[in-house]
């Protein structure tokens, strides 16, 4: 009779595990906003190189370019900036029309005042972005950016990122991206497109 | 331990301009060419370095050390590309060069990296190294510094990896 009695307890916790996994389910994509496949960017409050706060609203009325990376990064990053250098020159006035964001990656490393001195080597027009650790998550997590702190044997650490320069249109949607190296005679063309469709 | 620095005379009665990257240094078995680093953003506190190496001996070699005066310390490290990411991995234990073969060091794969820098490396500059390979032992020589975006010695892409 006991044992009878506890398979009924047994099935009804299982129906309860059930609707509870269920409800799971259901509420879980609100909570949770990596689970809509679709969206490249979203919510995030940084601030630029002079103090400035910069949000989501920033990538409303012109284009922008984003760009994720580190100043302790010695080959992709300053080899990417400066190929941005170039397209925004062979861009000539275009480029005024585009903004070119490079965020940090690093934000404990890469203040403010770091990214500042940085960036002075390239295009006058690149806003730097940086933050705190928890603003910079809620960004890294709105764009999809892949970033892992890797430790060395050294006690220091590297950020293994994303590589690739994501395009955004006037209204903030994602319109692609330019892979790390891409040919300019590809980019420029991408380029000019994202600032003749805005 | 013995090593005789190329091409390096002709170079400086030549004049510089034109053939930026062109030294050559040979240690023992091994013929280094190509090595170039690139200028650095002010405040960049890294910088990487790059050449190939070619073992004309019949034994396996490692480069297994790397320093500079120009930084605090120096690494030898690899960074690979992996579905959009970008990996830098630290290697200790160096780099085979294998009897016959020639390994690039180059943008995109191998490349020695020089840590907590004293200064900004200018393009035209050069970096003073110093190369430890295990059998053939110490090499002091330079990089030519090249610009902050460039590609390679002689502006294009020479790949990267072992060939034998």
């Amino acid at each position: 009779m006991t044992a009878l009695r506890l398979v009924r307890y047994g099935a009804w916790a299982l129906v309860a595990v059930a609707a509870v996994a269920a409800a799971a389910l259901f509420v879980a994509p609100s909570l949770w906003p990596r689970t809509d496949a679709v969206t490249i960017g979203g919510p995030f409050t940084l601030i630029d190189q002079n103090g400035a706060t910069v949000t989501e609203a920033a990538l409303r009325g012109r284009p922008s370019l984003i760009y994720f990376g580190f100043t302790l990064c010695p080959d992709v990053c300053p080899t990417t900036l400066f190929d941005a250098t170039n397209w925004l020159k062979q861009l000539g006035t275009d480029a005024d029309r585009l903004r070119f964001y490079f965020v940090t990656v690093d934000p404990e490393r890469d203040t403010r005042e770091v990214i500042a001195e940085y960036l002075s080597a390239f295009d006058s027009r690149m806003i730097g972005l940086t933050g705190s650790r928890a603003a910079m998550d809620q960004a890294l997590r709105s764009f999809r950016i892949y970033s892992r702190k890797v430790p060395d044997e050294k006690g220091g650490y590297t950020v293994d990122h994303s590589a690739s320069v994501y395009m955004f249109d006037a209204d903030g949607r994602f319109a692609g991206t330019i892979a790390y190296q891409e040919p300019e005679e590809e980019v420029l063309p991408k380029l000019r497109k994202l600032i003749a469709g805005s | 331990m013995k090593f005789r620095i190329a091409a390096l005379a002709a170079l400086l009665t030549v004049g510089l301009a034109g053939v930026a990257a062109a030294h050559e240094v040979t240690v023992g078995p091994l013929r280094l060419t190509d090595l170039w680093t690139r200028a650095t953003p002010p405040g960049a506190p890294t910088a990487v370095g790059f050449l190939t190496v070619t073992n004309t001996g019949t034994e396996p070699d490692r480069l297994v050390a790397v320093s500079s005066p120009g930084s605090v310390t120096g690494e030898i490290h690899e960074m690979s590309m992996e579905n959009d990411v970008m990996k830098m991995r630290a290697l200790p234990a160096g780099i085979e060069i294998p009897a016959g073969g020639t390994v690039r060091l180059a943008p995109g794969g191998l490349h020695l990296m020089f840590v907590t820098l004293k200064a900004p490396l200018i393009e035209g500059d050069k970096l003073p190294v110093t190369l430890i390979f295990e059998k053939a032992g110490k090499v002091d020589t330079f990089l030519h510094v090249l610009s902050i975006g460039a590609r390679g010695p002689d502006g294009g892409d020479h790949g990267h990896g072992v060939t034998q």
